[in-house]
């Protein structure tokens, strides 16, 4: 009896949503012919990654911002728990270690060509980034690479690198306008610029949540 | 266009199966299991959408990651591996 009360209320819920999506009135803007039109000034050819990192810059930077802090939370956590050394990694299947070290390098290949394909059709940092961590975890799983300890300060500028070049390029920006309002002559270059550092940030801070814990 | 139908029927029906199964499984290593399958249907959703950005964060973050932090945690859970 309250097991079909849950069902039905939920199918009365979801029926209601379909209708409120059903319902909506069309935007007054149709943001993708603004897009559209000022995709030559964006330096990219991909319509996804030119709001991304051009005309939504700001959104990005704050995402990359919340990802840092979320990582800070981890390690408070992980850091004040585990004080002694670092867990050796457990030992795993051969043929799983053997699979982990052919798909490694195959997944590093896969997150640099994320990157840079990022410019002209679906891809860019946080896909390759995840790639990159989901690599990092394979390797801890597979028992090839131990977990983090408190990181050192090659690891640290990792981390922080893309959220850091990102501001910076923001500030400079600032400098001559508006934040982030890239000039169009380099919006190509400091986005790839910017890409390949967040990808970076973005791989450690996605594996640094896993292997700290770990 | 009838074929596309079919596969985005069958898409919503798998979608809505799959989430069901994880949420109604007892057992936990099973339900993150369905969850991982619903992360990579969802995936296919997202590309049927012609969303192919979505589709890779999808796939790489809510079934890999996700996926693989839940299997983590239950080894933790588990065995008598400290965290």
């Amino acid at each position: 009896m309250k097991r079909m009360a849950v069902v039905l209320s939920a199918a009365i819920f979801s029926f209601a949503m379909i209708a409120a999506m059903l319902e909506l009135p069309t935007p007054v803007v149709n943001l993708s012919d603004v897009v559209a039109a000022q995709m030559a000034a964006s330096g990219v050819h991909h319509p996804v990654t030119a709001v991304l990192l051009n005309f939504r810059g700001y959104d990005t930077l704050l995402e990359i911002a919340v990802l840092l802090l979320a990582l800070f939370g981890v390690l408070a956590v992980a850091i004040s728990g585990t004080k002694e050394t670092v867990a050796a990694p457990s030992p795993a299947d051969a043929v799983v270690q053997t699979l982990a070290r052919i798909a490694a390098p195959l997944m590093v290949l896969a997150a640099v060509y994320l990157l840079w394909i990022g410019a002209h059709r679906a891809g860019g940092a946080f896909q390759a980034g995840a790639v990159l961590a989901a690599g990092a975890v394979l390797l801890h799983l597979a028992g090839l690479l131990p977990g983090w300890g408190p990181p050192g300060i090659r690891l640290r500028v990792g981390l922080v690198g893309g959220f850091l070049v990102f501001l910076a390029v923001a500030g400079a920006m600032l400098a001559q306008g508006a934040l982030l309002q890239y000039p169009p002559w380099q919006a190509g270059y400091l986005i790839l610029l910017i890409e390949a550092c967040l990808g970076m940030s973005l791989g450690l801070i996605l594996a640094g949540l896993f292997l700290f814990l770990s | 266009m009838t074929t596309g139908l079919a596969i985005d029927l069958l898409l919503a029906a798998s979608l809505l199966w799959s989430a069901w199964r994880a949420l109604a499984t007892p057992d936990i290593l099973r339900a993150v299991i369905f969850f991982i399958v619903f992360g990579l249907l969802l995936t296919l959703a997202w590309a049927r959408l012609s969303a192919p950005d979505i589709a890779l964060a999808e796939a790489a973050i809510g079934a890999g990651l996700t996926g693989a932090f839940l299997l983590d945690a239950i080894g933790i859970l588990r065995g008598g591996r400290k965290p």
